[in-house]
């Protein structure tokens, strides 16, 4: 079968699809001072974003913006025209992390991405609508339904996977039967978040004790990079997080999402999130056709299920 | 406090219970679990001789079915669950929720327990996956000592926790490095940082390089220790320094919390190592065996013995222990 064929006159946009891609900000994984905060988030009100995620997701010592100011930042986008989600905390350790969760959970007015399944009970006994996040473990249909039944509005695939993974989950009758029932979404540019730690790797890489860190994320805005012994850049150290050592950039595969995705996500960055959000909409628009020419740090391998910092050249079918 | 020691073979199983094992986990020979290594595992035949050498001991058989099933292949997983069960398993330790829930219909009087891949690093992950009835939750290597005991006083399920064996510092079942170098990762193929992808190369000076997929993970002086490209364990440059940038090559030991864990009434401690050798697993065991029973006898006087700490630092990493994430310097 021709996944493209409704795309493959050179002068279509890619979005006459009976089911056009939305394009969205995933939230800001790195620690920026509040002032970059408010501006990146001014800058997301008059962008092309349809959906902006929004919330602490890494490290709960990061308070430069508090549930407060997000709530605000929520309400300032949702006047633009936003559709905004809460994402919270990744790995939930104590019992005021669980607090912190409980105070996102119970806003009131904006859906969350549950990044932890504790997220998950606490929206389920309140019957409420969640985003299940990348991190969360869903590799099948099976486990997927079982979300929906939770009460999961979109699913955000894990970023190890496939278009063919995906494909296969969503070609199961147990999925195909409720497919109108959730959004799929597919992290589609940015460092990909790859592991979660008890230790925190920034201030490990500065000589300090978790305890003692000084909060010396903010002073790395994008990460440091780890190279290997022979220059390759290999992960970025965000705090306990580990990110690609590259940046996953799936511009030339949107074609090949259509039909399958409803949401791509693009994860910010400190510089070009808005150039590279306006590319994606060209691509979508049908502005920019054929294959575009990436950087030589940008992969995307786990698309074609490859090994995730791989970058293919495939040809596209708009091309 | 249950001892339950990890086997790859009958062999390592019979090592296990005659060092004085209380349980010995096993796995599939296949990708239904996260030790999916050539050579290693039981098949059907095996785990019913295993089982049945464990119960005339008096003992436990845990099965792990603890990586994700993949869509197009759900069978496999539903088998390894029915298979655990017709070999007499008295546990089945499981991450995925799919899985779970097949168990919990088809086998509700088989225990589950959660696996570490479940990464339940907190009370409200705990209470989720209680709706799959599981006994026992394995609690992941990220958490301190601190975090361990505030989820034992305010939960009533059992915990398993790691004590000794290689060190996972990332959240099991949410790392996604090794896909990342090689295309496969701890829950789409069961295992971590795979063989198949790693290369060694002497180099003229007397050098020796680790690879993993070709990305140089370490590079070892004559003179040094080369030990196995686990990307999470190489020496990585940050702006100019070069140093293990996640993790050194070491073990996890927690013979030093002992007391401790059992004050806070931890069912089980775990041994890594499904991958290691019969020999392997009879030394640590009996190590283990005795220290469990000397803290039994006089909770009050338990002290480390030197020799129980040389055999363990023998049998690790890099011949190092650490507390790990246990204790909060590490972090």
């Amino acid at each position: 079968m021709s996944l493209f064929t409704h795309a493959t006159t050179a002068a279509s946009p890619l979005n006459t699809a009976a089911a056009p891609l939305k394009l969205a900000l995933g939230p800001v994984q790195y620690y920026w001072p509040k002032a970059q905060m408010l501006d990146f988030y001014q800058q997301a009100a008059s962008s092309p974003a349809q959906v902006v995620y929004l919330g602490e997701t890494v490290c709960s010592k990061r308070r430069e913006l508090k549930f407060s100011d997000y709530l605000a930042i929520a309400q300032m986008l949702r006047e633009a025209g936003k559709e905004v989600v809460l994402s919270t905390l990744t790995m939930l350790e104590s019992p005021s992390e669980l607090k912190e969760l409980r105070r996102y959970c119970d806003n009131g007015e904006f859906w969350i991405e549950a990044n932890d399944v504790g997220a998950i009970q606490m929206v389920q006994e309140q019957q409420l609508p969640f985003v299940a996040g990348a991190a969360i473990s869903v590799y099948n249909h099976k486990a997927l339904r079982q979300l929906l039944q939770l009460g999961m509005k979109r699913w955000v695939m894990p970023v190890e996977l496939s278009r063919d993974w995906l494909q296969d989950i969503l070609q199961q009758p147990l999925i195909a039967d409720v497919r109108d029932c959730f959004e799929v979404e597919v992290f589609a540019f940015g460092h990909l978040p790859l592991a979660w730690s008890g230790r925190c790797f920034t201030a490990r890489s500065e000589n300090r004790a978790k305890d003692q860190c000084e909060l010396c994320c903010i002073n790395y805005p994008k990460g440091r990079i780890a190279n290997s012994q022979e220059g390759e850049a290999v992960f970025l150290l965000n705090g306990i997080q580990t990110q690609s050592g590259d940046r996953y950039n799936l511009l030339n595969d949107l074609p090949s999402m259509l039909g399958l995705a409803d949401v791509v996500r693009l994860s910010p960055e400190p510089e070009q999130s808005f150039e590279w959000l306006d590319k994606f909409q060209q691509k979508l628009s049908g502005a920019a056709k054929g294959h575009q020419p990436l950087p030589a740090g940008d992969c995307n391998g786990y698309w074609h299920q490859l090994a995730g910092l791989q970058q293919t050249h495939l040809k596209q079918a708009d091309d | 406090m249950e001892l339950l020691c990890p086997a790859g073979s009958v062999a390592a199983l019979k090592a296990a219970i005659e060092n004085g094992a209380d349980a010995v986990y096993v796995g599939l020979k296949n990708d239904t679990n996260a030790r999916n290594f050539a050579g290693l595992n039981l098949d059907d035949l095996k785990l019913a001789e295993a089982c049945a050498y464990v119960h005339k001991a008096g003992k436990k058989l845990h099965v792990a079915i603890n990586t994700f099933a993949h869509p197009g292949s759900w069978p496999r997983w539903q088998q390894a669950v029915d298979q655990a069960v017709a070999a007499g398993a008295d546990a089945l330790i499981i991450a995925d929720m799919a899985v779970l829930a097949y168990a919990a219909e088809h086998y509700p009087h088989i225990e589950r327990h959660l696996s570490v891949q479940a990464s339940a690093t907190n009370l409200a992950a705990i209470e989720f996956y209680r709706q799959f009835g599981i006994s026992r939750v394995v609690l992941p290597r990220v958490l301190s000592i601190q975090q361990v005991r505030a989820i034992a006083r305010s939960s009533d399920i059992e915990l398993e926790v790691f004590a000794f064996g290689s060190l996972c510092i990332m959240a099991e079942g949410r790392c996604y490095l090794s896909s990342y170098l090689t295309g496969q990762s701890p829950n789409t193929a069961g295992a971590c940082s795979p063989a198949a992808f790693v290369r060694w190369q002497e180099n003229n000076d007397g050098s020796l390089e680790s690879r993993l997929n070709g990305v140089l993970i370490d590079k070892f002086a004559p003179n040094e220790t080369a030990g196995y490209p686990t990307l999470c364990k190489g020496r990585f440059e940050v702006e100019g320094e070069l140093y293990h940038t996640l993790e050194e090559p070491t073990s996890l030991n927690t013979l030093a919390l002992l007391p401790e864990l059992k004050r806070e009434g931890i069912a089980s401690l775990k041994i890594e190592g499904r991958q290691r050798s019969p020999a392997y697993v009879a030394s640590l065991t009996r190590v283990w065996r005795q220290a469990i029973d000397t803290l039994a006898a006089n909770p009050d006087a338990f002290n480390v013995q030197a020799q129980w700490d040389q055999v363990l630092a023998s049998l690790s990493e890099g011949s190092q222990t650490t507390l790990g994430a246990y204790h909060r310097s590490w972090k």
